[in-house]
């Protein structure tokens, strides 16, 4: 790029009428050579590079192949949701690594959304005490490293738990020990299967009884308690279902055997100090992003409302929240995307997550570096593309529509 | 007001009084005043009444115990976790007084730590000209600040003018973080800019290739990419060159930092009225100066927020060295609880790292705040 400025100038210098130069003076021939050279430039890049790579696998006689995906992966992982044992192949054991990611980043989004909006809301409330309270927990925790958040919550759920045997117990069937939390499994039996019938059956029910109301509210004006009818649609249908068939769902409660809890789930204590320190670190963001969103609706909404007679509690959830979600979701969408992110800090504290097993152990025991840190970064970029379709795709559909 | 403080005027709710002789009685202790202040913000309804509760008796339960925890019952001196215990139930700080040189060193060698110490000073005075502005001699100030990483360089890892050479590996500590977190700030912004005017140009080509970048960055863990730096990016030198892990580690930080700073930037770019590009197309202004003089000046100041938002976060996230086997602050102090003598201390050290992020973080959006009322020029 400069050599041609140059070229083109020590011509013009001498007075040269110069080929080169009227097509560097020309915009669009212009833009056609910087684009050109900017591709060559970066062929020439990757060319190298993969030569290089080439060379230095050659150098060492390793070959690049995802092969080492059927070998039996031999170690094992501290929780699956799926089968596995350490005669599995390395595929099981990164599909169980994804899903690990997977259940972490739900559980903290949901939790991380639900005490970010309470935040928010109790910032804004006129209670001063809790107001001050929440804000010094945020700035707190905004400003301190998350990755300190989680070796600190760690250490107070191992230091602090007391042992299995005497574990705290909350109604005798969850348990709270420093080897994690116990809970009951539920047991499915035969004729289960109707129930979540009826549950899908019973969301199609809803969804068919709003737009019915609306269509009924937008002709005739006339309101029906929408929200009461579809959660006792959503509530009595399965269950009816349920007692019908028998209750065929049973709960295996942990016990206290001599040493240890037997039986039932375990949410290991990796599981509960990431779940808690991420939930805690991105509810402190959500909770700025709620309160500028609601912030920015401008006080003449409320009057406005007010004007026309609706009620202070209708006021918030027809006239303030639908305006403040519009600009709460795209900061939110990245929220959420960063929380699943920064899950891969499992790594820190023995969490087996997909850049532990595979980026981790697997990448030690076969030596594929490339190989492996391409599938990890192959799947968070799915993850994250997943996430911000989703989010797009609900950011439309809340979007103010102009006229 | 003066008046109504005055005992003789206690008034008769009845009297008549002319036009304009009425004098001004104070509100009634009803509307105002600390009592009608806790009415209305403490006890107004029964869920706000709740929350006060909750919220006193969260703090009468956390602060006099972190108190207690943090200073009075704390133990300041001592050889191990056992003097510490002796002395006190409080926190053991006597375990991180005696190891601050490894905190804040890392593994450099006792003999070259001025080295460190003369870089901190130089670069506060690399900083001075760059934040504030009403610095004599600026111009030629800024020309040093230029200079410093090169200075900073060559006084940490040494191996010429006399200086005895130091191995990147032996940094660790603040140290590492600072020399991370600096080095990621200062090239991360123009690097975010050129990107975000890529993201915003007209040709095709270099439009797909910054959005290319900035997604695939914004995409991934930064865990994930200091991974390739440590076990990928010499795949990609040619074979035999050894390439420092420490300056593989810069340049992902580097680029991670910047996708995110392009994103921002795009953000306040996007906020600039179409009237002003095409004033500076009118003035008949070129590409590079019109964003120089009249688009950037405009877009950055709008984007001071998220700038330093980006900054404070790419700090935070200097600790994730850890996960590839360097010991910064965080490090050093995990490390250090393996040390038998002082086992199960890990609150001490995590308190104390936090406190350190806390007070460096807490100022960065301090000055942010500054520089946003400073360039305030809107009305």
């Amino acid at each position: 790029m400069t050599t041609t400025v140059d070229q083109g100038s020590v011509a013009a210098q001498k007075g040269e009428p110069n080929v080169l130069l009227k097509l560097w003076r020309n915009k669009e021939t212009r833009s056609v050579i910087i684009q050109i050279l900017t591709m060559a430039v970066l062929f020439a890049f990757f060319a190298y590079i993969i030569n290089n790579a080439v060379l230095n696998l050659q150098a060492l006689g390793k070959t690049f192949s995802f092969d080492f995906l059927n070998e039996p992966a031999s170690y094992d992982i501290n929780q699956t949701l799926i089968e596995y044992t350490s005669r599995d192949t390395h595929f099981r054991a990164m599909l169980v690594g994804i899903l690990n990611t997977a259940l972490v980043a739900v559980c903290g989004i949901i939790l991380a959304t639900i005490l970010g909006f309470l935040f928010g809301v109790i910032r804004l409330s006129n209670n001063w005490i809790a107001a001050k309270l929440v804000y010094c927990f945020v700035e707190v925790t905004r400003n301190t490293p998350v990755l300190l958040q989680i070796f600190l919550i760690q250490g107070i759920l191992v230091h602090t738990l007391p042992h299995p045997k005497q574990a705290a117990s909350i109604g005798d069937a969850f348990f709270l020990s420093n080897r994690g939390m116990a809970i009951p499994r539920p047991i499915v039996e035969d004729g289960f299967m109707f129930t979540v019938i009826a549950f899908f059956v019973a969301i199609a029910g809803v969804i068919a009884f709003r737009r019915w109301a609306r269509k009924i509210q937008e002709e005739t004006g006339k309101i029906y308690p929408v929200l009461t009818i579809s959660l006792g649609i959503l509530v009595a249908l399965p269950l009816i279902v349920f007692m019908i068939s028998g209750s065929p769902l049973a709960f295996e409660v942990p016990e206290l055997g001599r040493f240890n809890l037997r039986g039932g789930w375990t949410l290991i204590p990796e599981f509960l100090a990431l779940w808690l320190a991420l939930s805690l670190y991105t509810s402190a963001f959500i909770s700025e992003i709620v309160r500028s969103g609601i912030m920015a609706i401008n006080k003449g909404q409320w009057e406005a409302a007010g004007a026309l007679g609706i009620k202070r509690s209708w006021t918030l959830r027809l006239v303030i929240i639908p305006q403040a979600m519009r600009v709460i979701i795209p900061p939110l969408a990245s929220q959420y995307l960063n929380l699943t992110k920064n899950s891969s800090l499992a790594i820190a504290i023995g969490y087996m997550d997909i850049v532990a097993t595979i980026g981790g152990i697997t990448l030690m025991q076969t030596g594929k570096e490339m190989e492996t840190m391409i599938i990890v970064l192959a799947i968070y970029l799915c993850f994250s593309l997943v996430i911000s379709a989703f989010m797009n795709w609900y950011n439309k559909r809340i979007a103010l529509v102009e006229r | 007001m003066a008046s109504t403080q005055n005992p003789d005027m206690t008034p008769s709710l009845t009297q008549q009084y002319e036009p304009g002789e009425h004098p001004d009685w104070p509100a009634p202790s009803s509307v105002k005043g600390p009592v009608a202040w806790m009415r209305e913000n403490l006890f107004g309804s029964v869920t706000n009444t709740v929350l006060t509760l909750l919220a006193v008796y969260l703090i009468y339960k956390i602060v006099p115990a972190l108190a207690d925890w943090m200073f009075l019952d704390a133990v300041f001196t001592g050889e191990s976790r056992k003097d510490c215990r002796a002395q006190g139930d409080g926190a053991c700080w006597a375990f991180i007084s005696g190891r601050i040189q490894l905190f804040i060193y890392g593994f450099y060698p006792d003999a070259e730590r001025w080295r460190v110490n003369l870089t901190a000073v130089l670069l506060v005075f690399a900083l001075v000209p760059i934040l504030f502005d009403k610095v004599p001699h600026r111009g030629k100030a800024l020309i040093y600040s230029a200079l410093y990483p090169v200075i900073a360089g060559v006084l940490l890892v040494g191996g010429i003018f006399g200086l005895e050479y130091v191995s990147t590996d032996q940094f660790g500590g603040l140290m590492l973080n600072v020399i991370i977190g600096v080095t990621g700030i200062a090239f991360s912004l123009p690097i975010g800019i050129c990107l975000a005017l890529g993201r915003q140009s007209h040709l095709p080509i270099i439009r797909i290739l910054s959005v290319s970048f900035i997604e695939f960055i914004r995409g991934v863990p930064l865990i994930t990419l200091l991974f390739v730096a440590a076990v990928m990016l010499s795949y990609f030198v040619p074979p035999g060159t050894n390439f420092d892990l420490l300056v593989r580690m810069l340049i992902m930080v580097t680029l991670f930092a910047s996708g995110y700073m392009a994103e921002v930037i795009r953000g306040g770019l996007q906020a600039i009225p179409n009237g002003q590009y095409e004033a500076a197309d009118a003035m008949g202004l070129k590409y590079w100066q019109a964003m120089r003089l009249i688009i950037l000046p405009q877009a950055l100041k709008i984007s001071i927020p998220g700038i330093v938002n980006t900054f404070i976060a790419l700090y935070k996230d200097t600790t994730l060295v850890i996960v590839i086997g360097r010991l910064d602050i965080l490090g050093i102090g995990n490390s250090s609880l393996a040390d038998a003598k002082w086992q199960g201390l890990s609150t001490e050290v995590y308190v104390f790292v936090a406190v350190f992020f806390f007070c460096s973080c807490f100022l960065m959006s301090r000055y942010s705040l500054y520089l946003e009322k400073k360039l305030h020029t809107g009305h």
